[in-house]
C-alpha cells in the first residue's frame, strides 16, 4: 500500500465527488487524479525526476499543492512541503539540505527567493502554478534561466502529458516525505517518513476518529505542518472532502464555511479556539454539522474545553498528543473529556507507549514523571543526513530488530494509565501550535551588530499558549529598540518565530562555567 | 472625498507603524491584500479590529470580520466609511 493509493482508490469510488474546496475552487477526486497523473509524467519526462528524488512544494494551501504532493508520489519521488512563510535563506537551506531537484511555487514567491536559488546545486527545474500565460516572459524568468534552471508552467505541463496513471515502482518502505521541524541546534531537520509510516499513522488516526466518506474537514493549518498535511491525506484515504483555508485569519469566514460546507471535522490548535472563543456572539452560530473537534500541538486550556462543549454540544472533542517524528502518539477518548480535561489519554491504535526515568527504567508508579517512549509502525526512519541527531531521538528498542522513539517530553500517568504532559526535556517552545527552537531565534538576534548576548524563552500567553520572549544585552555604547529587533526578526523568520516581547538587560544570568542560564528569566 | 482621504491617511499610518513596525520600504499599495503581502497574522487581525473600534468609534461585529472589509487599505477605508454613515 502506498500513500498515493489513497487518491487512486477514492478516485475510483467517487470520481465526481468534491475532494478539495479552496477559495472559489471545488475539485473532484477525478480531477485531482488526472492532473496529478499528468504532472507525475511531466516530473519524470520534462524535469528528469528519478525515483526517491525530492520535490519541494513552496505554496500556500491550495488545490495545486495537493495535486503536486500526489504527483510527486506517483512519480516515485519524495515531497518536501515548505511553509510559504519561510524566508528565502531558510528555504535555500532546506532545498540544499535535502538536495531538492524540482521546486513548485508561484511567481510572487519566486521573486523573493530567486537570488538564493542560484546556490542550490541540485535544483534543476522550477514549476510555477500561476495561471497567467505570460508568466514565463516576466523578468523573473530570465533570472531563473541565468541561474541555469529550467522554468515551467504547471498548466503547460499538465496539458502536454498523459492523464493516465504512470507506472510506479515505489514500495511501502520507500520515502514518501521529508517534514522539516525545528531543532534545538538552531537548524531545521528533515523527518524521514516512508509510505508505510504515513499509512500507519493515517490508519490509526482515522480509526479512532471514526471517519467515514461523509466527513467534511475544515483545515486552516498549513500543509507544511504535519497536522495540516494529514487532514488532506486522511480525507483522501476515507474519501471525504477537505476544505482548505490559507490561514486562520478571519474567524467569521471560518464559521461561515462550517455552516456552508456542513463541516463535520474541525482540527484546531489552541490559538484557533482562543480567537473563536473571543467572538461576542459565538453561541448564535450554526455548528450543528460538527461531529468532532481535534486539538493537538499544545494542550487546550480547560476553559476552552468547557466553552467549546457548550457551543458545540454534539461534537466529540479529542485532546491529542504527537510529534512530527511519528505524527501522533496518544488521544483521549472523547467520553473522558469532562472527567479528565488535562489528559491526552492513551496510546492510539497499534502504538505502544511507556515512561522511563533518567536511568532508563520503566516508570510504573502512577504520578511519577518519566520520558515518553513510543513503539509503532509510524515511527520515522530518522533525520535526513543527521545520523547524530537521529541517535538522540531513536535508540535500539526492546527487541533487537527495532528502534524506538524517545519523545523528549516528560509525562506522568494516572492510575488508569492516562497520560498527562508535564514538560519538555529540551527547551523547544510551543507557540501557536508550532515548535520553535530558541537557538534559531537567538542566532537571528545575534546577527544584529548591537547585540552582545541574547537568550530566548517561552512565556505564558492567553492566545498563543506560549509567546516568544527575547532578553538582550547590548554592546557598550550601542543602542537598539524593541521595534528594531522585532522588525529585523520579521524579515528573517516566519511570523510565529518572531519575539512578542523584547527586554533589554544589563547582563544575563550565567552558570558557573560562564554559559548563559535561562533559569530565573521570565 | 476629504473625509475619505483623511481616513486613508490614518489607516496608512496604522499599517506602517503597527503592522510594518515603521519599515517604510515594505509599505503596501492601498489595494494590496494584507494576506497576499504576508504582513498580517491572526493576532494582527485582532489588532486591526481594536484599532478601528478605538480610532473611528465604530463597533466591528463578528460577522464583519471578513477579508472584504479588512484585508487592504481600500477595503478598510470603504468599511469605515460605510460604518460611519450607518451610525
Amino acid at each position: 500500500m502506498l500513500v498515493n493509493q489513497f487518491l487512486q482508490a477514492s478516485a475510483e469510488r467517487f470520481r465526481d465527488k468534491t475532494a478539495v474546496v479552496c477559495g472559489q475552487r471545488r475539485t473532484s477526486y477525478g480531477e485531482v487524479e488526472t492532473v496529478s497523473n499528468a504532472l507525475a509524467h511531466a516530473l519524470r519526462d520534462a524535469c528528469g525526476l528519478r525515483r526517491q528524488q525530492r520535490v519541494a512544494v513552496y505554496l500556500e494551501n491550495s488545490v495545486e499543492a495537493v495535486e503536486t504532493i500526489f504527483a510527486v508520489l506517483k512519480a516515485g519521488g519524495v515531497f518536501v512541503v515548505v511553509n510559504p512563510q519561510v524566508k528565502s535563506d531558510k528555504l535555500a537551506f532546506i532545498l540544499s539540505d535535502s538536495n531538492v531537484r524540482v521546486l513548485v511555487t508561484d511567481c510572487h514567491a519566486l521573486a523573493a527567493i530567486v537570488d538564493d536559488l542560484v546556490g542550490c546545486a541540485d535544483l534543476s527545474d522550477i514549476i510555477l502554478i500561476d495561471s497567467s500565460e505570460t508568466v514565463l516572459r516576466e523578468p523573473i524568468a530570465d533570472a531563473v534561466r541565468l541561474a541555469d534552471k529550467r522554468l515551467h508552467r504547471l498548466d503547460d505541463l499538465v496539458a502536454t502529458h498523459s492523464g493516465i496513471r504512470p507506472h510506479n515502482p515505489t514500495i511501502s518502505i520507500d520515502l514518501a516525505s521529508l517534514i522539516y521541524t525545528s531543532g534545538s541546534t538552531g537548524m531545521p531537520k528533515g523527518v524521514m517518513l516512508t509510505h508505510a509510516n504515513m499509512i500507519a499513522a493515517a490508519t490509526s488516526i482515522t480509526t479512532y476518529l471514526e471517519n467515514t466518506e461523509d466527513d467534511v474537514i475544515l483545515s486552516p493549518l498549513p500543509l507544511a505542518f504535519d497536522y495540516g498535511l494529514y487532514q488532506v491525506l486522511m480525507a483522501f484515504k476515507f474519501g471525504g472532502t477537505v476544505v482548505l483555508e490559507r490561514q486562520f485569519l478571519y474567524p467569521y469566514r471560518y464559521i461561515e464555511l462550517v455552516a456552508r460546507e456542513r463541516v463535520t471535522g474541525l482540527p484546531i490548535v489552541p490559538t484557533i479556539s482562543a480567537i473563536l472563543l473571543n467572538l461576542k456572539d459565538l453561541e448564535q452560530h450554526d455548528f450543528s454539522s460538527v461531529r468532532y473537534v481535534t486539538n493537538t500541538a499544545q494542550a487546550l486550556p480547560e476553559h476552552h474545553i468547557r466553552r467549546l462543549r457548550t457551543v458545540m454540544p454534539r461534537a466529540r472533542l479529542y485532546s491529542m498528543y504527537g510529534l512530527t517524528e511519528c505524527k501522533r502518539v496518544a488521544y483521549l477518548p472523547p467520553e473522558l473529556i469532562d472527567a479528565k480535561p488535562t489528559s491526552v489519554g492513551v496510546a492510539m491504535p497499534d502504538t505502544e507507549v511507556w515512561l522511563e526515568d533518567e536511568q532508563g527504567r520503566e516508570v510504573a508508579v502512577p504520578g511519577e514523571p518519566g520520558e515518553l517512549m513510543v513503539r509503532g509502525a509510524h515511527v520515522m526512519l530518522g533525520y535526513w543526513n543527521r545520523p547524530e541527531e537521529t541517535t538522540k531521538r531513536l535508540r535500539p528498542g526492546r527487541y533487537p530488530y527495532e528502534r524506538i522513539l524517545m519523545t523528549g517530553d516528560i509525562f506522568k500517568q494516572d492510575a488508569d494509565g492516562h497520560l498527562y504532559f508535564i514538560s519538555r526535556k529540551d527547551d523547544l517552545i510551543k507557540t501557536g501550535g508550532e515548535r520553535v527552537g530558541p537557538r534559531e531565534v537567538e542566532n537571528v538576534i545575534y546577527e544584529l551588530e548591537a547585540v552582545q548576548e541574547s537568550a530566548v524563552i517561552g512565556v505564558p500567553d492567553p492566545i498563543l499558549g506560549n509567546a516568544i520572549k527575547a532578553f538582550i544585552v547590548l554592546r557598550e555604547g550601542m543602542s537598539l529598540s524593541e521595534v528594531e529587533v522585532v522588525r529585523y526578526c520579521q524579515k528573517r523568520m516566519e511570523n510565529f518565530m518572531v519575539p512578542k516581547h523584547v527586554v533589554f538587560l544589563p547582563s544575563l544570568p550565567k552558570t558557573t562555567t560562564g554559559k548563559i542560564s535561562k533559569r530565573g528569566l521570565a | 472625498m476629504d473625509q475619505d482621504a483623511s481616513i486613508r491617511t490614518i489607516l496608512r499610518k496604522f499599517v506602517l507603524e503597527e503592522l510594518l513596525l515603521g519599515d517604510s520600504s515594505s509599505m503596501v499599495a492601498d489595494d494590496a491584500s494584507f494576506i497576499e503581502s504576508s504582513i498580517i497574522d491572526s493576532t494582527g487581525v485582532l489588532e486591526v479590529v481594536s484599532f478601528l473600534e478605538e480610532t473611528f468609534g465604530i463597533r466591528v461585529e463578528d460577522r464583519e470580520m471578513l477579508p472584504e472589509n479588512l484585508d487592504s487599505i481600500d477595503n478598510l477605508a470603504g468599511f469605515v466609511t460605510r460604518k460611519q454613515h450607518v451610525s
